[in-house]
């Protein structure tokens, strides 16, 4: 946490409220982003209990698994939550647009440009919290090797027709959701973390209720104490007023209403398996359906708040307007959304358990490029999160206060303005160290050349840049592309765009250091389904 | 129970549904005189002791109170080691001196190896996928056994040719399935830094003796005698406390009452040199308090003056952006004005 983070905190503490850590939105809310609030069985990794899913927030759909430990009534969930999600992400797969990608031509080495779509817009999923995207995760893992009846007649317990495709969507929008400033999968509480800061820890702020308390406190109470309430009150029945948001459930909602509900449930099920006449089946259904509907109810009960919650976090923070740099990162979700549809509709085989060495040297290089270019955006887009960065050292604001033109020394004498600004801040500046601005939202380049004289009684430095680049190829530099006096800019020492590292190498040639190239049964062994045992759970 | 008579109830508990199939899974582990669990014992950590067969000792534990406990297991120990071939104690009892008092701790499981070594088990629900499971409840399951190290060694220290091997295996479901897998998980780091804590900790006796005379905690007393007689341990409240201890709300509202800056997490104190109370700190940014010549302050200073600078900055581009809308043709600048 930075100091101004720090101070942030500080003020909630001290004014009851939580205060603005952005003045945009730093990520990118689709029109019509589809909400996923999952719950999971205590104890069992693969056993999903309900799911709230929708884009409506007044319509959320209710899937609920009545008993969790029955593989028929999971595998009908999973079916269930394909219907949901998958209608809401194909409805993007197929809305295009004609863009230009860079490709290396594997003959000749030579960079080319190719034709490709892109898809115009792409399925945005929201979850409550960091847990949540874990989860998705997790389901796409055990859903993406999964086998249907048509893919293998053999197979034992066959999985429903969509269940293996929704677990290769939701591995791919786990794996991009590690991938920093994307936006195909986002937890509500970081995306609220990100643009305020509470009067509470980090560790407090995963707490979905609490967070929002502080944000946006309901009349007449402290952000303070409505998170206590959000944390701690009971009802008559003593269970949490904001149940969890999931997909871990109270232990007390497991015990005291969840459990008998189950329990009801299954000695209907006995009951009905062994009915003796029509009449009595009858009856014994109807017992078993009024079961299954006090579940489904209880599940609700505790999924409603959290759906609310997100929604109510969407409204806070579409309230923010939107980076002007949110738009360009959105383009590569979009990118990403399409590279998987592509993958899909080719007959590719589902993500494999593990990366290779080269892929994920790749997907590490590649985060670490979104990192760097996430921040340096958000600080161009934000004069709060400059404000950090110019705390920090990392940029500075200043005023020109004279240009004088000098040029290189070649045949064709190039300009090399030299500027002189004032500014009252100290950044970490050494002789050559490349500072950049941003002019017409691309990157200038100059260098420091030296500090004028001592801090006047003002504390003000006269510092002397420079400028390299975007001037044009004329002798003249083009017109406004030098500062003139008066201008107040901001200049960072960090770079505005991003260069990916050097190139990885082929799979293929993957040094022994790292494991040597896959085996001729890598690919085989990948697409293997989980084996099934007849207790595949407890 | 004494949280609840302070009025800040613990919100832990365990869901019956884990408490089951953790219990299950063990049992599956467990059975038939724990073959599963030796196998996957020799697989990860058989060394080049012959393998394990029928004939592995599981010698019965069980005895009258903690005391006996530990001590049978002591002796079970012993044996096993003198016999020279492979024994699983099945949940043996170890006793541990902290801060001055014992305490009896109960591993899943700790088997005897034919070469005199002893290797701590712990059983776990939560899954691993793929190999690799979650990585806090590793870390958490890690210093659990380095815990039980550490009091096995205090029983090998008197036992001939007993070492405790400093590499416990973790058994856990694999992937969606409730079949066993395992993994070898050194604690050498957690035994260290438990070994430290250890040594550090005060003794029970010189916490009592720091207490006035007559203070209780029993539950049933009037909660503001209760509340003067937790206050009277001073506590060091930080956020990871809620995860970990039932006094941590109690705890924790205290320290916001105090205005300690610690509330926010414990890297915050680190970062405010000597400035302790959120009070202190703002009052210190807003230039009222605080030693101009103090880094601190000085830094403190300067981030309220940009923070106050960036927020009126980005309060005008709004108003001027919705000045603009409403008259039709007058586009705003791309970006935030400051940074062109």
């Amino acid at each position: 946490m930075s100091l101004i983070t720090t101070l942030a905190r500080l003020e909630a503490v001290d004014t009851g409220r939580a205060q603005p850590l952005a003045t945009v939105r730093h990520r990118h809310l689709t029109d019509r982003p589809l909400v996923l609030v999952p719950l999971t069985t205590a104890g069992e990794a693969g056993a999903p209990l309900g799911a709230l899913v929708g884009t409506d927030r007044e319509a959320p759909r209710l899937l609920a698994v009545a008993q969790p430990r029955d593989r028929d009534l999971r595998f009908a969930f999973l079916a269930e939550l394909a219907e949901a999600v998958l209608p809401h992400i194909e409805a993007y797969a197929d809305v295009v647009e004609p863009a230009e990608r860079n490709e290396t031509d594997p003959a000749t080495g030579k960079k080319t440009k190719v034709e490709v779509e892109l898809c115009t817009d792409a399925g945005q999923l929201i979850v409550p919290s960091r847990a949540g995207v874990e989860f998705v995760r997790l389901l796409g893992r055990s859903m993406r090797f999964r086998r249907t009846a048509e893919d293998d007649p053999d197979t034992p317990y066959p999985a429903p027709a969509r269940v293996p495709l929704l677990g290769r969507w939701l591995t791919h929008y786990g794996e991009r959701a590690r991938v920093p400033g994307s936006s195909l999968l986002l937890a509500a509480t970081d995306l609220l973390n990100r643009h305020w800061a509470t009067g509470q820890s980090s560790l407090e702020d995963q707490h979905l209720g609490a967070l929002l308390s502080w944000i946006a406190p309901p009349a007449g109470s402290s952000g303070a104490e409505a998170a206590l309430r959000a944390e701690l009150a009971r009802d008559g029945e003593g269970q949490l007023l904001c149940p969890p948001a999931g997909p871990a459930t109270d232990p007390d909602f497991d015990n005291r209403l969840l459990a008998p509900a189950i329990e009801r449930y299954d000695r209907a099920r006995t009951a009905l398996a062994s009915a003796e006449d029509g009449l009595a089946a009858d009856a014994r259904l109807g017992e078993l359906s009024g079961a299954e509907r006090e579940i489904r109810s209880l599940l609700a009960r505790v999924m409603l708040p959290t759906w609310d919650a997100v929604w109510r976090g969407l409204d806070l923070l579409r309230e923010l307007p939107e980076g002007a740099r949110a738009e360009d990162r959105w383009t590569r979700d979009r990118w990403s959304f399409t590279a998987h549809r592509d993958r899909v509709r080719s007959g590719e085989p589902p993500q494999p358990r593990r990366d290779d060495a080269v892929t994920a040297a790749q997907k590490l290089a590649s985060r670490e490029t979104a990192q760097a270019q996430l921040e340096a955006q958000e600080a161009l887009d934000d004069p709060l999160v400059l404000a950090g960065r110019r705390l920090a050292g990392e940029a500075f604001l200043a005023t020109v206060t004279d240009v004088e033109m000098t040029y290189t020394e070649s045949k064709r004498p190039s300009p090399r303005p030299l500027v002189t600004v004032r500014t009252d801040e100290r950044p970490h500046l050494s002789e050559r160290t490349k500072v950049y601005r941003s002019l017409e939202g691309k990157p200038q380049t100059a260098e420091f050349v030296r500090a004028e004289e001592e801090p006047d009684q003002d504390g003000d430095v006269l510092l002397v840049l420079r400028i390299l680049d975007r001037m044009g190829r004329g002798k003249e530099p083009a017109p406004g592309s030098v500062p003139g006096p008066g201008d107040r800019i901001a200049w960072t020492l960090f770079e505005h765009d991003q260069r990916g590292g050097p190139k990885l190498p082929d799979p293929e040639e993957t040094p022994w250091t790292h494991g040597g190239p896959p085996g001729a049964d890598a690919a085989t062994r990948a697409e293997q389904p989980d084996p099934v045992t007849s207790e595949d759970l407890l | 129970m004494l949280a609840t008579a302070l009025g800040s109830p613990a919100p832990f508990g365990q869901s019956q549904f884990a408490f089951m199939r953790g219990n299950a899974f063990e049992a599956k582990v467990k059975a038939d005189g724990g073959a599963e669990l030796l196998r996957l014992l020799y697989e990860r950590l058989g060394g080049s002791s012959p393998a394990p067969g029928p004939e592995a000792a599981t010698p019965d534990l069980s005895a009258a109170g903690p005391e006996g406990r530990a001590a049978r297991t002591a002796l079970a120990l012993r044996e096993a080691t003198a016999a020279g071939g492979w024994a699983l104690l099945d949940h043996p009892m170890l006793a541990l001196e902290v801060a001055g008092s014992p305490a009896y701790l109960e591993p899943d499981a700790v088997v005897v190896h034919p070469d005199g070594r002893w290797t701590v088990v712990e059983i776990k629900s939560f899954p691993m996928i793929d190999a690799s499971a979650d990585a806090s409840k590793v870390g958490a399951a890690a210093r659990q056994a380095a815990v039980y190290v550490l009091a096995l060694e205090r029983v090998a220290a008197v036992t001939e040719g007993a070492e405790v091997g400093q590499r416990v295996l973790l058994v856990c479901p694999k992937d969606f399935s409730n079949l066993p897998t395992a993994s070898v998980v050194d604690v050498r780091k957690q035994c260290a830094v438990t070994r430290r804590q250890l040594t550090r900790l005060t003794r029970i006796e010189d916490i009592a003796a720091g207490l006035p005379e007559g203070t209780t905690f029993d539950p049933a007393c009037p909660s503001e005698e209760l509340d003067a007689a937790v206050a009277a341990v001073p506590p060091a409240y930080a956020p990871e406390c809620l995860a970990a201890c039932e006094l941590a709300f109690h705890c924790r509202a205290k320290s916001r009452a105090e205005g300690a800056v610690e509330t926010l997490g414990r890297s915050v104190r680190g970062e405010l040199g000597g400035l302790t109370t959120v009070a202190g700190v703002l009052a210190a940014a807003a230039g009222k308090e605080g030693d101009p010549a103090d880094p601190t302050v000085v830094a403190l200073r300067r981030a309220a003056a940009l923070r106050a600078e960036a927020l009126e900055s980005a309060a005008a581009l709004r108003a001027g952006a919705r000045e603009a809308a409403s008259v039709p043709g007058a586009g705003t600048p791309e970006g935030a004005a400051t940074c062109r």
